[in-house]
């Protein structure tokens, strides 16, 4: 099983032990102990993903079979006529965006986009884009607003790209601008973080009135890896940090930031790609209706509010000046 | 991902330090140009490296000095401390360093907020407090400095917001990362007031700093030679394998990639505050 993370393995063995008892000549002879088997992969199942960890959950969240943005995207919406570029420098391959039918209604769809083979994540930058993507992203928001549609963003990268050119180009501009014209945009925003929710780079497609979570999707500040390499100087006490960081759905929807956990088919969403879309598909639906009976100033409201709300703080009670 | 750079495990957040010491002693040597001065001549200079010109980094308290009208600076917000929010710890627990910070600072958390006037003119006036956790950005900061703009917006006065921060504080995890949203929607509001931002850039302006409501400045001024970018050298030099440039991501650099509107010598920084708030005061 070349692509089983280490908490996987045993699981796929058992699989492959059950399916090898099936292909057999005479499997009625062996239907008892498939029986016993199948109970067993079951009850070990339940038992592992009910108790994954911050660390273990990160590997789901990058693991290479997980559906990306564009696999999201085929199999959520009834057609989608992708558009390019930011109209200023280029096009990021690293975003992904257009014009989709939902249900038969317009959206606008934005999200980060990762490649599958060496070929597609070097093309793609692993996901991370550079101002252009975010800007190619502004843009059609904007477009969605312009025309009064729902934008919808996928959000999937491990952070927005730290180099020269991006630097060069206003990288932090480009992030900082996508936050505050999300603030203030007169469209709904439904975000989903599918995968990895990288720091800024993820946030710059994240301000929606909801923000949903795959339920083994992860959301931090900076990565596990660059967190333990600045607090003990060494990356590979990732899993540490990812635990302390609290990086995980159900740590961020106790902390407010998200507003509701999409469920995952059992084992992952890369175990079965079409159930889970069609879980996404029902959460979409929801967090839409939710929000298309609001005027544009109620949907602009109701985002403020909910970003202005989060953080936490003591405050002494005594008023001071002078 | 590169909010912080990479430096010694005990240290927590944010850009490499090369403070020159100007406590101390009578002469000290310039980080940037690494001459050997004489302190009184910098502290004359205001803190500005006779020979390079160089803006040494300064406390807030100090930047509010040079900036508001003399006994016009009136706090807000100062009540505000640190929760700890996620029970967190490293080598050491997160309260504790907030405590250090607060004992070796003097200050609540990294940024003094509060009203004041310069040249005159009324201002909300916020500064960062680099010492403090490399003047990181967790819950507090955010909540300062959105009150802090909540406030000009009631007062119907301009913000100036003068930044010194390595980026988010991770020690608050992803409440940190939302204290960007939140300032930027604060900012989008004071937009929408007809309020302007004036956002000034020292060294370093770094990580989740830059990219909310550091960039986001109607008119943006930076500091000469500031290390200002979304991530740090450290970082960029390791993603590409190949040492940077001399002045990349530096106030001039920013400068030249239209990035800033202009590059101000500390001396400069009240009066030519002064003059754009008059154009909108106007
Ligand atoms: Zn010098």
């Amino acid at each position: 099983m070349p692509d089983g993370l280490d908490f996987e393995q045993p699981l796929l063995e058992l699989e492959a032990h059950i399916a090898a008892l099936r292909a057999l000549d005479d499997p009625l002879k062996h239907g008892d102990e498939i029986a016993k088997l199948e109970e067993r992969l079951q009850r070990q199942r339940q038992r592992t993903y009910a108790s994954l960890n911050a660390w273990q959950r990160t590997q789901l969240a990058r693991h290479p079979k997980r559906p990306h943005t564009r696999d999201f995207i085929k199999l959520l919406f009834d057609d989608f006529v992708e558009l390019h570029g930011d109209r200023v420098h280029g096009d990021d391959a690293a975003v992904v965006g257009g014009l989709a039918l939902f249900e038969g209604r317009g959206v606008v769809v934005v999200g980060h986009q990762k490649g599958r083979d060496t070929r597609e994540k070097i093309a793609r930058n692993f996901g991370m884009p550079h101002p252009e993507g975010y800007r190619k992203a502004l843009r059609l928001m904007q477009l969605g607003e312009k025309f009064g549609k729902p934008v919808v963003t996928f959000i999937d990268t491990p952070g927005a790209y730290p180099g020269p050119g991006a630097e060069e180009r206003g990288q932090s501009e480009a992030i900082a601008h996508n936050l505050r014209v999300m603030a203030g945009l007169a469209s709904p925003i439904v975000s989903v973080v599918t995968g990895e929710g990288g720091s800024g780079g993820a946030l710059a497609l994240g301000m929606g009135n909801r923000v949903l979570m795959l339920e083994y999707a992860v959301y931090s500040v900076i990565s596990p890896e660059g967190c333990a390499a600045i607090l003990w100087g060494d990356a590979a006490r990732a899993p540490e940090a990812a635990e302390g960081m609290r990086i995980t759905a159900p740590d961020l929807q106790r902390l407010g930031v998200i507003d509701g956990i999409v469920p995952e088919p059992v084992g992952g969403a890369h175990r079965d790609w079409d159930a889970a879309a069609g879980l996404l598909r029902g959460a979409l639906r929801q967090a839409l209706g939710d929000l298309a009976g609001m005027s544009a100033r109620h949907l602009v409201e109701d985002r403020q509010e909910k970003f202005r709300r989060l953080g936490a703080f003591e405050e002494e009670s005594r008023t001071r000046s002078g | 991902m590169a909010w912080f750079s990479r430096k010694k495990p005990e240290e927590t957040t944010a850009a490499p330090r090369r403070t020159a010491q100007v406590a101390e002693g009578l002469w000290i040597k310039c980080d940037s140009c690494k001459e050997i001065i004489y302190r009184a001549e910098v502290e004359r200079a205001g803190k500005v490296c006779p020979k390079c010109r160089y803006p040494f980094r300064i406390s807030a308290r100090e930047r509010i000095l040079t900036l508001a009208d003399t006994g016009t600076f009136e706090e807000h917000h100062a009540n505000l401390t640190s929760a700890d929010p996620l029970g967190f710890k490293d080598t050491k627990r997160y309260r504790d360093r907030v405590k250090a910070a607060q004992q070796k600072t003097g200050v609540g958390d990294a940024v003094v907020c509060g009203l004041a006037r310069i040249g005159g003119l009324p201002t909300v006036l916020c500064a960062f407090e680099f010492g403090f956790m490399g003047g990181s950005m967790g819950s507090v900061v955010g909540e300062k400095l959105t009150r802090s703009i909540e406030l000009a917006i009631a007062k119907h006065v301009p913000v100036v917001i003068v930044a010194a921060s390595g980026g988010a504080r991770m020690q608050e995890g992803i409440l940190s990362l939302m204290q960007m949203a939140k300032t930027a929607t604060a900012l989008e509001q004071l937009g929408r007031a007809g309020l302007p931002f004036l956002s000034v850039l020292t060294d370093p302006t770094t990580g989740g700093v830059t990219a909310s409501f550091a960039m986001l400045g109607d008119v943006i001024l930076a500091e000469p030679r500031a290390l200002i970018g979304f991530a740090g050298p450290r970082v960029i030099a390791e993603t590409i394998r190949q040492p940077l440039p001399d002045g990349f991501q530096r106030s001039e650099f920013q400068l030249e990639h239209g990035q800033v509107d202009m590059v101000v010598d500390r001396r400069d920084l009240k009066e030519t505050l002064r003059r754009i708030l008059v154009f909108f005061n106007e």
